[in-house]
């Protein structure tokens, strides 16, 4: 067992290191990006700082060097992550791009398409955002019903998809649809990447919790897509859609604040009846218990590094992390709240500490414990694909998709 | 980056699992807790020294197989899975690693050899009784090389054939630790009923018994919290193995199970408290492995990795045990079910080197230090 870098991982960490140093800021205690999620100049500010990743060699670390990409390993591309959330950078604009769109486009897209995206999203010009989900298909993803049908070289898409991330400022988006209602439910679904100025898309964003809205409804009418555009085979979109939902599982290492350090920092500024909050016994024991996760964590990350510095393919361990560190952040957030008394409420960033960082978390951390995997479905995961627990009653698996039932 | 047992530890296992299936079934487990008069299952000892395990840490030139902390994890891990009836984590963790890290040459020379053939048998004397334990509470007290006092519960004290004793010296808050003989008749020892009675306890009263310095004087509570520190790390490994069978068993149970025409592990209430068991011993084998390569290489944060290697697993030991029992239903509740061996064991290791509140404030202790100092 071995937890120090080698040689060569330690070359390039020092190399991340050094070129982050002389193009970010550092983070200290209390300080945040200046731009918060939902906040529009992110957009902008987040591609500037992927095209200047890549003018330097640091996007898409591990994708070939044909594609813009550095040509190294995964390995690396962790380390860089790792070294990067070290830094005062944009919050998340580009993990669906990057860690979604990009892995299926070089699994699916001929070498033309690959040539003319890859690059292009890799340097910061185009954000793709995922039209998976629908309002009757959300978990049970392969219940949707945007439809597809075919005339001749087009297809054409009417339908409504929702929770969309990022589509209101999303140039690309990839798509799930049923070209086949008669075929059971996983059988029917043709995947496509499409262009989102093209005619027929209507994009109403949904106002969350927080008051911002970061994701979307997304309304298809008519929408035209030539099937050169199509992902895999008409009628294998699910083999596909599993081809970009395992990355999402891979690519999402990186968790929202507050985390453990952000609430450490915190229970030291903050002053209790008897001393620093940091003394008082409660708020040692939920320290001790957010370590331990937090550490667990990066340590599960660890030996997901060690099982693909050996060419093995990734376990359980995202479904593991995502669980843990989504449900933390919502008890972080609680708890600091709680901490701040009577002032708590208040979400001014002028007042509240850390720019309104726990009262942000408070009505963002929801979202995190239902997208991308809700809590539910990597319980599931965990018992079903790691317990060998028996899968839970299906009664949809082998009906005709038109013929199963639908409540609300 | 390497975050994983090497070949041959693996194969340290494999041969650890197989004997322990064969020599630490739960027959011989239950052949302890029912018969009082057994405090142990003196073949299995024996057959784990005859493997070398006792001596695994211990330096060849002391008779020992010379290994690291790591291997000793390797095998911690699967005793606890197997509830091994043994005085090995007094004798291995405590006495010999205290030996190790403050005895003389002499002393390293008269004990570990005996330790390492399981020719003789060690333990720690800490505890006085209800409450906490720390230097200023202790009342048993070393004169001119004389020693006073009771200390309860001493774990394996009964079966040991010298003890470890931490007691009080000069000042108040001063101690010492000592190496005491207790084949001697100012030894008493007395049975004290415990909650897990696979695991044999006494009260120990020394009166007037010769006690020999081991390490410096006063240094009696740091070189203990040392000790207790590297235990913290084996006794994870115990406590994973533990949460691990805790598991296996749930799962098993749960698929083959039937109520309301299917297996019980296809309703969500029982998958979804399985896959929360899995997760926990999952954070708590990530935490315990980093410990265990904070033992192999002294790191400069081990005191903080044990305190995290031991409460995480103790929370996934004593959750996995609990919800076993839940899952198994009324069976889980009887007597000639094994799931109350583990529930029984997992409370206890949570104890035995002090409880959960007590290593999350040391945690909390290890990280304020660790910013103060600066370092990440």
């Amino acid at each position: 067992m071995d937890f120090n870098d080698t040689p060569q991982e330690a070359e390039f960490r020092a190399e991340a290191r050094a070129w982050l140093e002389d193009n970010a800021e550092r983070k200290a205690p209390g300080k945040v990006y200046k731009y918060r999620r939902g906040e529009p100049e992110l957009i902008p500010a987040a591609r500037a700082w992927e095209a200047r990743k890549f003018e330097s060699g640091f996007a898409g670390i591990a994708l070939p060097t044909e594609y813009g990409g550095r040509g190294e390993t995964r390995l690396q591309q962790i380390i860089f992550a790792e070294e990067e959330i070290n830094y005062l950078i944009p919050p998340p604009v580009f993990t669906i791009s990057h860690g979604m769109a990009v892995p299926t486009l070089l699994t699916y897209a001929t070498e033309e398409q690959k040539q003319r995206y890859v690059p292009a999203t890799l340097r910061g010009d185009e954000i793709w955002c995922q039209m998976f989900s629908e309002p009757v298909a959300g978990s049970d993803l392969a219940g949707l019903r945007t439809r597809s049908v075919r005339d001749g070289d087009d297809w054409i898409i009417n339908g409504q998809k929702i929770w969309t991330s990022g589509a209101h400022y999303a140039d690309m988006a990839i798509l799930v649809t049923r070209s086949d209602p008669d075929a059971p439910k996983h059988k029917g679904l043709t995947y496509f990447f499409l262009d989102m100025t093209s005619p027929g898309i209507e994009v109403r964003p949904i106002r969350q919790i927080s008051g911002y809205s970061n994701f979307n409804e997304v309304f298809m009418t008519d929408l035209r897509i030539p099937d050169s555009q199509r992902l895999g085979d008409v009628g294998q979109g699910w083999q596909v859609a599993i081809t970009t939902l395992m990355n999402e599982r891979v690519s999402s290492g990186i968790r929202p604040a507050p985390d453990f350090e952000d609430i450490f920092d915190l229970v030291r500024m903050t002053e209790l009846e008897n001393g620093p909050a940091v003394a008082d016994g409660a708020v040692r024991e939920k320290l001790a218990d957010w370590y331990i996760k937090a550490q667990g964590v990066k340590l599960i990350r660890a030996r997901l590094m060690t099982a693909l510095s050996r060419g093995e393919r990734p376990g359980p361990e995202n479904s593991v992390s995502k669980l843990v560190s989504s449900f933390r952040r919502q008890e972080i957030a609680h708890f600091g709240m709680d901490l701040l008394d009577m002032g708590g409420g208040m979400m001014d960033p002028e007042r509240a500490p850390m720019r309104a960082m726990y009262q942000q978390a408070l009505l963002d951390a929801p979202g995190g414990r239902i997208a991308a995997g809700s809590d539910e479905i990597l319980r599931n995961i965990i018992s079903e694909r790691v317990l060998g627990l028996p899968p839970d009653i299906r009664v949809d698996k082998e009906l005709p998709f038109d013929q199963l039932p639908s409540g609300r | 980056m390497n975050f994983d047992f090497s070949e041959e530890q693996y194969l340290l296992r494999d041969q650890a699992k197989r004997f322990l299936a064969d020599r630490s079934t739960p027959a011989v487990v239950r052949a302890v807790l029912e018969d009082e008069a057994k405090p142990y299952d003196e073949d299995l000892w024996r057959g784990m020294a005859e493997l070398g395990w006792l001596g695994t840490a211990i330096p060849e030139e002391y008779g020992g197989a010379g290994m690291s902390g790591e291997d000793l994890c390797v095998i911690a891990e699967e005793l606890g899975r197997s509830l091994a009836p043994t005085p090995f984590s007094s004798s291995v963790y405590m006495a010999t690693e205290a030996l190790l890290m403050a005895g003389s040459d002499q002393q390293k020379q008269d004990y570990l050899p005996a330790l390492a053939m399981g020719e003789r048998i060690g333990c720690m004397a800490v505890s006085e009784g209800i409450g906490v334990t720390d230097a200023a509470s202790i009342n048993t007290r070393a004169n001119e090389g004389v020693i006073e006092g009771a200390k309860v519960p001493v774990a394996d004290g009964d079966v040991a054939d010298f003890a470890v004793v931490l007691a009080a010296q000069g000042n108040s808050g001063d101690t010492s630790l000592f190496l005491v003989e207790l084949n001697d008749d100012s030894v008493r020892r007395e049975a004290v009923e415990m909650v897990d009675p696979t695991r044999s306890h006494v009260e120990m009263t020394f009166e007037g018994t010769a006690a020999e310095l081991l390490g410096e004087p006063g240094e009696g509570w740091s070189i203990t919290q040392a000790v207790f520190d590297r235990a913290a790390i084996l006794m994870a490994f115990e406590q994973v193995g533990g949460a691990q069978a805790c598991l296996d068993m749930a799962v098993d149970y749960a698929k083959n199970r039937f109520a309301f025409g299917r297996a019980i592990g296809s309703y969500q209430a029982i998958k979804h408290k399985l896959a929360d068991i899995y997760v926990a011993t999952e954070l708590a084998r990530a935490n315990a492995y980093y410990g265990a390569w904070a033992l192999a290489t002294d790191a400069p944060d081990l005191a903080t990795a044990a305190a995290a290697a031991r409460v995480a697993a103790s929370e996934a030991y004593n959750l996995a045990a609990r919800e076993n029992i839940q899952t198994h239903g009324g069976m889980g509740f009887t007597w000639e079910f094994d799931c109350h061996l583990y529930y029984r064991r997992a409370k206890l290791l949570s104890l035995a080197l002090g409880g959960e509140r007590k290593w999350k404030d040391r945690l909390v202790s290890q990280l304020e230090a660790r910013n103060s100092s600066g370092e990440e």
